[in-house]
């Protein structure tokens, strides 16, 4: 008949995927310097549709790649310094055995080293892929920049990783691009919008770490390694694309000081570092950017949009250049007990002005005396004399108003109140989902729903109509009083009047046509194939259970006001 | 007999001639001191000798070998020699010490224990050699086996010639041992030697010997381990060089050579041809990577890429303040902490700090961060196509209820009269009379119109099943009772029609030559007949289902535990009945006969089997999947049948498409009792112990291609669920699109 045979597992997806070891064993590497080739070239595992056949009839756990991409692994050029690595690790160690010091001397001086720019341009062939991935990137870096600069991993490391960071929030705060901020119990998060990209990232609460034993730090290295060189270059490309200076220059190191200063300044000088992080600074540019703002305002009528898109797109871009500049005209100043980073970072990115007590670290700009300061940031129950003209508030204030796009009413904030809730900016509510009051608020608040008010006036109203809510609930005995004459009053009127059933008929058809709908439903239901009724079955249990869900939240958070509200109360009339 | 040249030849060999003599002077006073001892010292002391000489600590050796006669100045001389050799080392004299010995048996002591193998076959090379090599010349060949072999031999071995060794005459007894042990004063120097049987006395040095040795000691008395240390070199430096030589004088000029090339280098760094090393410059060189952003270059790989998921944001839950509905309670709290952390919702415990500064730093950051690093290079990533239906879609688009009216959609009627569960009802073929059987023992009459009970009949025990009669000039009612079929006459309605039933009845003839029945047939009379019994069919056994053919002349009554008569025909106006099959293939649940054409349909647990009548063949075996078939009804088309199970299945047969159900609904939740089609519109209905009844449309064209039309209409409630049953039988009014249901509340509904 033609052709020879083929063997089982000789052809199909048995061909298409290598286990690890036989990736291993093709590539020549042990297995530690395998994992840090596939991190570093961002190799992963698959996971062949048909396992048993993949694996020859066995139907042992193994993990399996694709062997095109070991194949493309083998011309890695990463590979062979991996080897010389080897090489040079028993060199070393050989001299160091043998006490021939300046042999060894010599041999580490030819350390072999590797770069990986390739390798970022290779997996990221084009900038916005880079951008979309960066998310890991910058928490990974955030996270190394704060690790002790002891033992764990190299200092070089956590000094570029801290130098990454930075360079990163001050873009940041340069292109104004930060959008949301979360203080959450892991750490703070932050969002930005980067060239169109949405970019999130973590950052621990600066505390020194507990630092695990059951986490190997040589992954976390090795990740870092290729994350720091991809920061790298997308800092420089981003610094380039806002004509700024790469590495950064700060603006008060204007012309003829760089010139003369060129030696010293350099990007490992621990003070300038220092001063960059301070964030309050803000960088030079190359060319002075006149025409810059002329650009931003061109536009280009796109043929396709109609106008109601258009009108849309550009009430988008209204709002979100008022975002931008959220705190423009304010200034700030952090109390020492105040988380100064995030703060200075998140005040800056939206355009305020910030200072801090010179003790806590250099960059600040004001002192606490300066009497155009109008948000003063304090994190304790009192302070103990405070300047008439400006306001004190509880950083959360900062967060809230970042969040919620617009300067919230200060009252709520006031050091030593009970704080109202801090909302997660990244919730985005459907229909149906359980949305919290102060979400609902803030929504209104949003849509300008109390325009006229001033900030502090809507607080009080507010309140007032909490009081009132309150009164009204309180006075239960009164009011139920009186509704219960009322109803006493139209029961004695029922009695009277003979009948009354027009009004029920004509809620009955309607209520007929609807449960002829469900009833028709229902029976259609009854005829589903067996697979098709599972199938919605599923989905309709999983509606079920958000909207239980949704109802759970909602009575818990009933249960809790009607808890709180006496307390409120009582609170409110010592007050008075 | 050593010759005397032999004996000078190794005293050359010796150290010197001067030890012998103390020797043989020890030897002498041994002698002399006692007659006894004379012998032992003698003995002791080549014995001695022989152990030095043979290095082997073995006494048992020496002495064997030692048991050889000869002279004894010869043996002293020799053992005396050999000690010289070995005097040096200080080695130890074993004395064999013989005790004990009678004075008579002490010359054959004497004689026996001289020594030597040699002297015999003496040679002088031969003595030679054996001195040199340190060996004792009579020694016992037997070698090293437990000599309790020799235990029944006067001898205890071999020389080297071969000859035998004796042992030494001994007649010690336990009793001698004591007094020995009592007496000899050098009793506990005393050693028993197994070789020849022999006791030996240590003398004062071998017992000197053996402290020190059992000291760690040397053996040597006079060997010093302490020496004082000399030293050749000292450690001290000296001021003066050990040797006299002046310096060269290459050591005071500077090396040319060196002069050279240090010169060299100079000039070269000088020429600025060699330049310090540069400090290796670590910080990374960023540039624009994406400066030349080709997309040709993009690899065919990156469309197979798929990105790694991003991580998920985080939730009001997360937030250092959250609102209060987010926060666990306490039983949530427990309930968290018991799950497994791969089980949990949340991967932490949601908490409200009260402001910022009292916010601790997350145990798990770390952890977190490492966990999504594995994520990303070892889980095995795919695109997951998510199922993105509307539920409403899956809904299937079936013809409006409304359009397919007329059905039973409101409750009518109710008939009340029974006092327990109403098992059976039938309809009158003209649809003016309903009858129904309970367990209450009694068979009602109604009025379907007016739901009036026309007529109660008692019967003597719970009614299993009732039928009318389909022909309506036949005013006939089959009731099974207990163990027989009772035929009624209702006498209701037009007493034309029912006074001629009765006569048809009352004109049978008995047959000429009566045959074998397996039931008998008794005509009712007197209280019995105007009660309105007409007949009564004595079965052997319970009969629990009865059904009619549609002629009005036969019927089939169904007897569940009656081995392989389950199912009997009668005829009423013959009044015969037959067992139409040999064989019971299964418990038959219920029987039915085909509106039209000589089928016969038999239903049990699993299966429905057809029957021709005619042809008194199996045409089909219908199979149900069903665990266990309730009831049955036959679409009066013929060609469509149901089947209601007890594992609330309803199965429809088309039976022109196959054996198998063209459709199982299962829109029941509990055992369906009663299934029923409508005789003239597309309806059928089931009941079942839900409590429910349910009417279906069910269209069947004529066009053969056109698959039946199956909708279900109505949901008819209305029965009360009583003893975990429900409606228990359901069927239609043969004319119009009613429904009759009874059901375990003893009541009868009527549904239009």
């Amino acid at each position: 008949m033609g052709g020879q045979e083929k063997r089982k597992y000789e052809r199909g997806s048995a061909t298409n995927y290598i286990t690890r070891n036989k990736a291993r064993k093709k590539l020549q590497l042990s297995l530690a310097d395998f994992r840090r080739l596939c991190i570093l070239k961002g190799i992963y595992p698959h996971e062949p549709k048909h396992k048993k056949k993949v694996n020859k009839g066995s139907t042992a756990a193994r993990t399996f790649y694709l062997i095109k991409d070991i194949k493309f692994l083998l011309h890695e050029p990463v590979v062979n310094k991996f080897r010389e690595y080897k090489v040079f690790v028993r060199k070393l160690r050989k001299a160091c055995a043998k006490g021939e010091w300046t042999a060894a001397d010599r041999i580490k001086e030819n350390k072999p080293s590797y770069r990986l720019d390739h390798i970022v341009k290779e997996r990221y062939p084009t900038f916005i892929d880079a951008l979309r991935d960066l998310d890991d990137a910058l928490s990974m870096a955030f996270l190394f920049s704060t690790f002790p600069r002891t033992g764990k991993c190299h200092v070089q490391t956590i000094q570029l990783c801290r130098r990454l960071t930075v360079e990163f929030m001050n873009y940041v705060i340069v292109s104004r691009s930060l959008r949301k901020v979360f203080l959450s119990i892991r750490g703070i998060y932050y969002q930005a919008e980067v060239l169109g990209q949405l970019v999130t990232w973590i950052t621990p609460y600066v505390f020194a770490h507990n630092h695990p034993t059951d986490v190997d730090y040589r992954v976390m290295a090795t990740f870092t390694e290729f994350y720091t060189t991809l920061l790298g270059f997308v800092n420089f490309r981003l610094y380039q694309a806002l004509n700024l200076h790469y590495p950064p220059k700060l603006e008060g190191q204007s012309e003829d000081k760089t010139k003369s200063v060129e030696e010293n300044y350099a990007m490992d000088s621990e003070t300038y570092l220092e001063k960059l992080s301070a964030l309050s600074a803000s960088l030079s540019r190359v060319m002075v950017p006149s025409t810059e703002d002329d650009v931003e305002v061109d536009e280009f009528p796109a043929d396709t949009e109609n106008p109601e898109q258009k009108e849309e797109r550009q009430k988008e871009q209204q709002e979100l250049e008022q975002h931008q500049k959220l705190f423009e005209g304010l200034k700030f100043f952090l109390n020492r007990e105040v988380p100064r980073e995030p703060l200075a970072f998140v005040i800056r990115s939206f355009g305020g002005d910030v200072s801090w007590d010179q003790s806590v670290c250099i960059g600040a700009t004001y002192s606490a005396s300066d009497q155009t300061i109008t948000h003063h940031i304090v994190d304790r129950p009192t302070m103990d004399k405070q300047i008439i003209n400006r306001y004190y508030v509880q950083p959360q204030w900062v967060f809230d108003c970042v969040n919620a796009k617009i300067r919230l009413p200060v009252a709520d904030y006031f050091p030593g109140v009970m704080l109202p809730p801090h909302l997660s900016p990244f919730v985005e509510e459907k229909e149906g989902d359980y949305i919290p009051p102060e979400k609902q608020k803030l929504l209104a608040l949003q849509r300008g729903e109390h325009p006229e008010d001033s900030a502090s006036e809507e607080e009080e109203e507010e309140d007032e109509e909490d009081e009132e809510q309150s009164e009204n609930e309180e006075d239960d005995s009164e009011e139920n009083v009186q509704l219960k004459k009322m109803e006493q009053r139209s029961q004695d009127k029922r009695l009277n009047v003979k009948v009354t059933a027009g009004m029920l008929k004509t809620e009955n058809r309607s209520h007929a046509a609807d449960r002829e709908k469900n009833e028709e439903k229902r029976l259609a239901i009854m005829m589903m194939k067996k697979r098709e009724k599972y199938l919605y079955n599923k989905i309709m249990f999983g509606k079920k259970r958000k909207v239980r869900e949704a109802n759970k939240l909602a009575a818990k958070r009933k249960a809790h006001d009607d808890s709180v509200k006496p307390q409120k109360k009582k609170f409110k009339k010592l007050k008075e | 007999m050593k010759t005397p040249g032999a004996a000078k030849r190794e005293q050359p060999a010796g150290e010197s001639a001067g030890e012998q003599l103390p020797l043989f002077s020890s030897v002498d006073p041994g002698g002399s001191d006692a007659e006894s001892d004379l012998s032992d010292s003698e003995e002791s002391v080549y014995s001695g000798l022989e152990e030095s000489g043979s290095d082997s600590s073995d006494a048992e050796d020496g002495e064997s070998e030692s048991r050889v006669d000869g002279s004894f100045p010869a043996e002293d001389e020799d053992s005396g020699l050999e000690k010289e050799g070995d005097k040096v080392k200080a080695l130890p004299k074993l004395r064999t010490a013989k005790k004990k010995v009678k004075k008579g048996h002490k010359k054959a002591e004497t004689e026996t224990t001289p020594k030597s193998g040699e002297t015999p076959a003496g040679t002088a090379a031969n003595e030679y050699e054996e001195d040199t090599s340190d060996e004792e010349d009579v020694r016992n060949t037997v070698g090293n086996i437990p000599m309790e072999w020799y235990q029944d031999y006067p001898h205890v071995g071999y020389d080297l010639e071969g000859r035998k060794i004796y042992k030494p005459i001994r007649n010690k007894d336990e009793l001698d041992e004591f007094l020995d042990k009592m007496e000899n004063p050098d009793y506990w120097r005393t050693v028993h030697d197994k070789m020849t049987g022999a006791d030996i006395k240590l003398t004062d040095e071998q017992v000197d010997l053996v402290h020190r040795l059992q000291r760690g000691q040397f053996g040597d008395v006079n060997y010093n381990p302490y020496e004082p240390a000399v030293d050749f070199f000292t450690h001290e430096v000296m001021i003066h060089p050990v040797t006299n030589r002046p310096a060269d004088k290459r050591s005071f000029i500077p090396s040319l050579i060196e002069k050279e090339k240090v010169s060299k280098l100079v000039h070269a760094i000088k020429m600025g041809w060699i330049k310090p090393r540069k400090p290796k410059d670590d910080t990374p060189k960023y540039y624009d990577l994406w400066a030349k952003e080709d997309p040709n270059a993009i690899l065919g790989r990156h469309k197979m890429h798929v990105p790694a998921p991003k991580m998920k944001l985080p939730g009001h839950e997360e937030s250092y303040n959250p609102p209060p509905e987010y926060l666990l309670s306490e039983e949530e709290r427990m309930a968290w902490e018991q799950q497994e952390p791969e089980e949990r919702k949340l991967n932490f415990l949601p908490q409200a700090y009260k402001c910022l500064r009292a916010v601790p730093a997350f145990p798990r950051f770390i952890h977190e961060r490492f966990e999504r690093c594995l994520d990303l290079y070892l889980c095995p990533r795919q695109r997951k196509m998510r199922v993105n239906v509307d539920p409403e879609d899956l809904i299937p688009k079936l013809p409006k209820p409304k359009d397919l009216q007329p059905f039973p959609t409101t409750q009518a009627l109710v008939y009340r009269g029974h006092t327990n569960l109403v098992r059976c009802i039938s309809v009158s073929p003209t649809g003016q009379w309903l009858v129904s059987g309970s367990d209450d023992c009694s068979v009602k009459f109604w009025e379907v119109s007016t739901a009036r009970c026309m007529k109660t009949i008692e019967v003597e025990g719970a009614v299993k099943s009732v039928a009318w009669n389909p022909n309506p000039t036949v005013s006939l009612v089959a009731i099974s009772v207990e163990s027989s079929v009772v035929l009624l006459n209702p006498a209701l309605g037009d007493k034309l029609l029912y006074s001629a039933t009765d006569q048809q009845i009352s004109g049978f003839q008995e047959p000429e030559e009566p045959y074998l029945q397996p039931v008998q047939w008794l005509a009712a009379e007197g209280d019995a007949f105007d009660k309105g019994v007409r007949l009564t069919v004595k079965h052997e056994k319970a009969v629990k289902h009865v059904t009619w053919h549609g002629k009005g002349d036969y019927f089939a009554s169904v007897l569940p535990d009656n081995g392989n008569m389950q199912v009997l025909i009668h005829q009423v106006t013959k009044r015969r009945s037959q067992n139409p099959f040999r064989k019971s293939k299964g418990l038959v649940q219920c029987v039915l006969f085909h509106p039209i054409r000589p089928f016969f349909f038999v239903a049990t647990q699993r299966y429905v089997r057809v029957y021709n009548l005619l042809k008194q063949e199996l045409t089909k075996k219908l199979l149900t999947n069903c665990k266990w078939v309730s009831s049955m009804a036959i679409h009066p088309g013929g060609d469509n049948l149901i089947c209601g199970s007890y594992d609330s299945k309803l199965a429809w047969f088309d039976l022109d498409l196959s054996t198998k159900p063209y459709k199982v609904l299962r829109h029941h939740r509990k055992a369906l009792r009663g299934v029923s089609f409508h005789k003239h519109y597309p309806l059928f209905a089931s009941g079942s112990d839900d409590g429910t009844v349910i009417v279906c449309h069910g269209m069947v064209y004529n066009d053969l291609l056109q698959n039946p039309l199956i909708v279900p209409v109505k949901v008819l409630k209305g029965h009360e669920i009583t003893r975990d049953l429900g409606v228990l039988d359901v069927t239609f009014h043969p004319t119009q699109p009613w429904l009759f249901s009874s059901g375990a509340d003893a009541t009868i509904r009527l549904f239009t």
